[in-house]
């Protein structure tokens, strides 16, 4: 009985639209940011290097390069922080966490990851 | 004051308005059923006596169960009184999570989850030993208790290893994060003593009460 409780608790706080992206996928994560009064929308730009969790305590992790230097930010999937998540470019990748991208330097090397292939159906 | 007996059943996390993840823990609360009202006149001081958890008539005692057939209530597996009550409740009545409000501040008192014998770095936190450098035989010990000859004595009340857990405690100044009426159930800010399906007691918050329900008292 209490099981199905917490299965309701959590999942009236799933977000309406599930983000639907991948391990590899180039996104852009936008994020609503509060600064005083005000809200505004801030884009994270990156590739997926893992998803963990699950549920309501399920979360991605997003790498780039800003500056020269690899910034990590970690998104819980259902918060209502994350606006919304645009996949710019699907990866294809044969691991579940692209931990190996943090070893890489250099430019398209890193950053850009496998090329997008589209499988046709 | 106001009170009610619950179960816990379990802990999860929860958004709040501001989409911050906020962790709860989830109580049952009701329904708690007014069993007697103590007075003033009667017995000396004011307070509620609550059921929770109802119980089949078989498994009740026989004390048990005449106390409730004399106040006609139901069979209940937890009794308990509450001094002062500020809600005007009467026997009979069955209350449960909406006297409570988003924003109150509650006190949690459950049994803690009992850890058996242990020692003295679990239970007190202590040091230890190295757990290299040369070290052997001595990682987890408690040290020296005493001093020499004078005073010739362990002190009273020093720490060392022996039983832990399972005692009452009281967390106090939980914020309530969500009530959910039509289930009875309250999600509170934090952790509450006990495991899953341990009866605990919410009760309204010694330190910070609710500002209207103690001017009504």
């Amino acid at each position: 009985m209490s099981q199905s409780i917490f299965e309701k608790i959590e999942s009236e706080q799933y977000r309406k639209e599930p983000a639907v992206f991948a391990v590899g996928d180039t996104v852009k994560v936008h994020t609503r940011v509060i600064e005083g009064e005000k809200e505004r929308i801030q884009v994270f730009a990156g590739i997926v290097i893992g998803r963990r969790g699950h549920g309501i305590n399920s979360t991605f992790t997003v790498r780039r390069i800003s500056y020269g230097e690899g910034v990590e930010r970690v998104f819980p999937v259902h918060s209502p922080r994350v606006e919304k998540v645009v996949v710019d470019r699907q990866g294809s990748v044969r691991r579940a966490k692209l931990t190996y991208l943090r070893q890489r330097i250099g430019k398209s090397a890193t950053a850009v990851k496998e090329k997008e292939t589209r499988r046709r159906k | 004051m106001i009170g009610l007996l619950g179960k816990k059943l379990g802990e999860t996390r929860v958004y709040d308005a501001k989409g911050t993840l906020v962790p709860v823990t989830v109580v049952l609360v009701g329904p708690n059923r007014v069993i007697q009202c103590r007075t003033e006149e009667v017995d000396g001081y004011r307070a509620v006596q609550l059921g929770f958890d109802d119980q089949k008539e078989h498994r009740m005692t026989k004390a048990a169960m005449g106390h409730l057939r004399k106040h006609n209530a139901v069979p209940v597996k937890r009794i308990r009184e509450f001094r002062d009550f500020s809600l005007d409740v009467k026997p009979g009545d069955v209350i449960g999570a909406s006297i409570f409000a988003v924003g109150d501040y509650v006190d949690g008192i459950g049994v803690t989850k009992g850890r058996g014998f242990e020692g003295v770095m679990k239970r007190w936190d202590f040091r230890g030993g190295d757990a290299s450098h040369g070290s052997k035989g001595w990682r987890r010990r408690t040290g020296a208790i005493g001093q020499r000859l004078f005073p010739g004595t362990v002190r009273r009340g020093i720490k060392m290893p022996g039983h832990m857990g399972q005692v009452r405690r009281t967390v106090q100044n939980l914020e309530i994060i969500q009530v959910r009426a039509e289930e009875n159930i309250l999600l509170i800010r934090g952790g509450i003593p006990g495991s899953k399906g341990d009866y605990v007691v919410i009760r309204e918050s010694k330190k910070n009460p609710k500002k209207e329900a103690t001017a009504k008292a």
